[in-house]
């Protein structure tokens, strides 16, 4: 029997079916077509299904959809505004954060979170946040610096 | 899904109450909090609940309740809540030691405190300190609400005291005496996400010329379960904490090991750091009691 959720989906009200041991990870991809949370391992170690649940970031492959009933979750689809990319995704396409793809999502995802709390890190407070973001091509140097650029530039912004 | 004809139901009761019953009605479900041990057993086919009965509703198990007495932490509050508050910072630094320790950001956000405990893992890098601090399980069952010491809570590896049909409700901790801290180290090979090979965590209580009155030694990872040292607590009482005591504390706590062989240590080493970690951590606690 397949349970009726209602939530909020990037900022919008939506509503969806899923198998009670459904994951929020299957639902995005299979019911809701948000193809852009990738899974990596399926097991919460490798951070490429990283989605915002209430804010906060966690690893979509480990949280059931019917869980998100009444709650609010953003995936990388709802990052940018309409077609104004994040200043999190512009940095990762000007410094070359990336290679095949797969990790980006969840590392934009991951990164956006800790700008939201802390919009001035320490490159070791970078490291440390992402240590749950694997990337298997591009190495994390230029991830790193990326997040460091967009930080400042919303500093910037802001300022 | 995954387990074919099998249909696994999601329930998520607003109450205390109304989760008993639906544990009663449902004897093969399995509670779930952060989900981030139970969700990866049941997609390899290690646990094949009949219900998950999601916790995170009920307002008891999601609170941190701070009164002139001490806190209470409900059971699914997430790593990242207990790390944040205030009160748990100031008073328990040692238990921030631990929980900030438990898997990515990712995990924080998720993996619960009772999900560290009921997970019965000798390794839960929570427990040892809770145990350290006298801790004290709520725990709800149909004929009433009964509390179990931590260091009384886990049994076995994966085993505790709930028994069928009981719920962890939350943990009280009792507010720290005067000039009392808590540390919690362990040692891994590398600088994050995995595993203990020996954790300790100390509390210890000084008086005003800062002589140790009290002390409470847990290791974890070295036995079947975290374990209270008494004996390593004794070797601490009475002293400044000196040389020959801390000494004297981690001779206690390697005898007190009975730890296994595994890829991530051996015996002899196991036994060698716990005690070698049970020196560095009651010295943290020390310079941290003496700042009370």
């Amino acid at each position: 029997m397949k349970l009726h959720i209602d939530t909020t989906l990037n900022q919008e009200p939506a509503e969806f079916l899923c198998a009670p041991d459904e994951t929020l990870l299957s639902a995005l991809r299979n019911e809701l077509g948000l193809t852009g949370t990738k899974e990596g391992c399926g097991t919460g170690d490798c951070g490429a299904c990283s989605v915002l649940l209430d804010g906060r970031v966690v690893a979509s492959c480990l949280v059931l959809a019917a869980e998100v009933q009444g709650r609010a979750v953003t995936t990388i689809e709802g990052i940018a505004s309409g077609t104004t990319l994040h200043p999190l995704q512009t940095a990762f396409l000007k410094e070359a954060a990336l290679q095949c793809g797969v990790c980006t999502p969840g590392f934009i995802v991951a990164a956006k979170a800790l700008l939201d709390v802390n919009l001035d890190p320490t490159e070791e407070q970078v490291r440390y946040w992402l240590a749950g973001n694997l990337c298997r091509c591009t190495g994390y140097d230029k991830i790193v610096r990326a997040v460091l650029d967009a930080a400042a530039n919303m500093r910037s912004t802001r300022a | 899904m995954l387990h074919g004809m099998t249909t696994t139901r999601y329930e998520a009761p607003g109450t205390v109450a109304d989760a008993l019953s639906v544990m009663a009605a449902h004897p093969g479900a399995m509670i779930l909090a952060g989900g981030t041990d139970l969700l990866v057993q049941y997609q390899a086919g290690l646990r094949t609940p009949s219900a998950f009965i999601d916790v995170k509703r009920i307002p008891e198990l999601m609170a941190i309740e701070a009164d002139a007495s001490g806190v209470t932490i409900g059971a699914a509050v997430a790593a990242a809540d207990i790390c944040a508050h205030p009160v748990i910072r100031a008073w328990w630094p040692g238990l921030v030691d631990g929980v900030q320790l438990i898997g990515s950001t990712q995990i924080q956000g998720r993996g619960s405190l009772g999900g560290n405990l009921c997970n019965g893992s000798p390794a839960a890098d929570a427990t040892g300190a809770l145990i350290a601090s006298g801790a004290v399980a709520h725990i709800a069952a149909p004929s009433g609400v009964r509390t179990v010491p931590v260091e009384q809570f886990v049994l076995a590896p994966g085993k505790t005291a709930l028994a069928p049909g009981e719920l962890l409700v939350s943990v009280r901790l009792p507010k720290p005496a005067a000039h009392t801290a808590d540390a919690y180290q362990r040692l891994i090979p590398r600088t994050e996400m995995d595993i203990a090979v020996a954790s300790v965590a100390v509390s210890i209580t000084l008086d005003p010329s800062g002589l140790c009155t009290a002390a409470r030694v847990v290791i974890g990872a070295v036995a079947p379960t975290p374990l209270l040292v008494p004996e390593a607590g004794a070797a601490l009482a009475g002293t400044t904490l000196d040389a020959a005591a801390l000494e004297r504390a981690a001779l206690a706590a390697s005898a007190a090991a009975r730890p296994i062989d595994d890829k991530r240590g051996t015996v002899a080493y196991r036994t060698t750091v716990v005690g070698v970690l049970t020196k560095r951590v009651a010295a943290i606690a020390l310079s941290r009691a003496k700042e009370r």
